[in-house]
């Protein structure tokens, strides 16, 4: 089972649900934690995990062998990205700008293009207790974000619950992070703002055919427009967390819902069984 | 004409309720919303519509049925795994055309994505420049690029002292793309410990591309001694806490009736963001803060 944890906007509380609901889990199942929000991974701060496993996340980019190319202009004219230029009698290359889809060495007619590995981020391994972590880490000043992602998602072992923290937004990032999950938890609050990003993310969602349904967190302020939203649109709203100064000093020093106030946890139990049975109702009315 | 881009790391951190605070306070600019996957500054600026432009950017490939041999070759080189049974899968395409560059048969062509819209408003405030990133697309770095250029332009036209945007989340493409270049860049952060970490990386960005930082600390009483690490992680890397604002219910209040904070209450967050307007605007343009 994979479940991925998302919100339209970030600081809505993804965190505190992911790291929770994979804490609650760990007691009585395998649980792996994914923490696929590369560009600000945060999860860390509230496992704070022992690091066992390193990888280096790389892109082939191209490097030119000056002495083979004819400066016949076939790899920038190919290349999607402006990522490789000739000017003259030299090829520029711009690794940050090339996505390693590995046409320009292809189709180089002097096999005059090698590919280089360029290091774009970073993956890392560990445990807490019960729960088996991994996130991933984008370089500062690198702009690509999937393909670290895709990463981190190669960790992922189909025998345990899989949580994965998704990045906020709509665009690729967030399509890489949600593809191939059984369900998807948005978290989100009552407020404008919470209703307009939850109605995209509710968008991507549906795009991508994964079901789910609403956390709706620091429950209080704002209105009632989102849990209006979601009964027009029959998302189920599986939790309710409320505004909460204890709740909100926790999170503030690092410390995980459950861990702080453990008599969360059932809350957070509760919440995995609907989504269980969320998943296997509609497995079954899809193979009717 | 300065650039101001308001950034935050995470999101979430009130980001939108002070760059609609400074839309009310700033006097002569234009407002760009940088956050084109989830814009919600429109929330509070209320805009009315003037001019809608499309927004094409990038490629998908598309396999024509009749031509394909199924010979697999595209299937073979696509390191994106966009290609399943001879169909293209599109949330996966990159737009790379390396299919179409090598099919024998020439089935595959390269279609045009219409990947959004971008608009240019009115709102109270002045002009409003912003944009809607279609579900699921790529590029929105090269969009945000779209919306900065069209507001420095607006700005150009209408000789106005500011280009005052609202950052995407997370330090990628689309930040990057709002960042550089600009004049300088607003953090607003928040004093926890995710906080703080995200902060670095914002801040390890702004070096990376050489822009001016000042750091804003919102909900600063939410945990009073990571507000005083801050500060500290702040100093350490010689740059400036412009303002350290309480937390307080009317921004979430102001937000609902929509309407930027400073329009609603005259509170201790209000009265600390006109300081640290005075701040911005004095330093960028050469006087010392006061
Ligand atoms: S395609 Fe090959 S030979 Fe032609 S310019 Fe590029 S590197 Fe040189
Ligand atoms: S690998 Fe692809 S993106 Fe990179 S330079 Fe070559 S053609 Fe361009």
């Amino acid at each position: 089972m994979r479940i991925s944890i998302a919100s339209g906007k970030g600081g809505t509380g993804k965190t505190l649900v992911a790291t929770s609901l994979a804490l609650a889990l760990s007691d009585r199942h395998h649980v792996q934690l994914l923490d696929c929000d590369v560009e600000e991974p945060n999860d860390h701060v509230f496992l704070r995990p022992e690091i066992t496993g390193r990888e280096t996340v790389t892109i082939p980019v191209p490097k030119v062998n000056e002495e083979k190319c004819t400066h016949c202009r076939k790899c920038a004219e190919v290349c999607a990205y402006n990522a490789i230029a000739v000017l003259g009698n030299r090829v520029l290359t711009f690794p940050q700008l090339c996505h390693g889809c590995g046409a320009c060495s292809y189709l180089c007619p002097e096999k005059a293009i090698t590919e280089v590995g360029h290091e774009i981020g970073t993956v890392e391994w560990g445990r807490f207790g019960g729960v088996a972590f991994v996130h991933g880490r984008l370089t500062v000043g690198e702009a690509m974000a999937p393909p670290v992602i895709r990463k981190v998602k190669e960790r992922v072992n189909n025998y345990d619950i899989a949580i994965v923290d998704v990045p906020p937004g709509t665009s690729c990032p967030v399509v890489e992070a949600i593809k191939g999950s059984d369900f998807c938890i948005l978290v989100t609050e009552p407020t404008p703002f919470g209703l307009n990003d939850l109605a995209l993310a509710v968008e991507t969602v549906q795009e991508l055919a994964v079901p789910c349904g609403v956390v709706l967190n620091r429950a209080g302020i704002g209105d009632s427009r989102v849990v209006d939203y979601c009964s027009e649109n029959s998302i189920p709203v599986l939790l309710t967390i409320p505004l909460d100064l204890e709740i909100a000093r926790l999170y503030s020093r690092g410390i995980a819902l459950v861990a702080g106030m453990p008599q969360w946890k059932s809350s957070f139990l509760e919440l995995f069984d609907m989504v269980t049975e969320l998943v296997v109702e509609r497995n079954r009315s899809a193979k009717r | 004409m300065k650039e101001i881009v308001v950034l935050s790391g995470k999101g979430g951190t009130g980001k939108t309720s002070i760059v609609g605070a400074l839309a009310a306070l700033a006097q002569s600019k234009v407002l760009a919303d940088c956050d084109v996957d989830a814009a919600d500054l429109h929330l509070l600026l209320r805009p009315s519509e003037k001019m809608r432009t499309e927004f094409w950017s990038g490629k998908v490939a598309r396999i024509d049925q009749d031509r394909c041999d199924e010979c697999g070759l595209c299937q073979e080189l696509c390191r994106f795994h966009a290609i399943r049974d001879f169909q293209v899968e599109e949330a996966s395409c990159e737009g790379c055309g390396l299919c179409h560059h090598v099919c024998p048969t020439e089935a595959i062509t390269m279609r045009e994505n219409m990947a959004g819209h971008w608009f240019i408003s009115g709102t109270r405030y002045g002009p409003l420049v912003h944009a809607r990133l279609g579900i699921a697309q790529e590029n929105s770095g090269k969009l945000v690029a779209v919306v900065r250029q069209q507001a420095r332009k607006v700005a150009e036209e209408q000789a106005l002292d500011y280009v005052i945007s609202d950052g995407p989340p997370g330090i990628g493409c689309p930040v990057i793309s709002s960042l550089s270049g600009a004049s300088l860049a607003l953090l607003v952060t928040e004093p926890t410990l995710s906080g703080m970490h995200d902060l670095d990386r914002v801040l390890g960005v702004c070096r990376h591309f050489g822009v001016p930082a000042t750091v804003c600390i919102n909900k600063y009483d939410i945990n009073e001694e990571n507000t005083r690490q801050t500060e500290e992680q702040c100093s350490r890397q010689a740059v400036d806490v412009v303002a350290r604002i309480p937390f307080d219910n009317a921004v979430t209040e102001s937000i609902v009736r929509g309407v930027p904070i400073v329009e609603y209450s005259d509170g201790r967050v209000t009265r600390e963001i006109v300081t640290m307007w005075r701040r911005i605007s004095g330093a960028s343009e050469g006087s010392s803060p006061a």
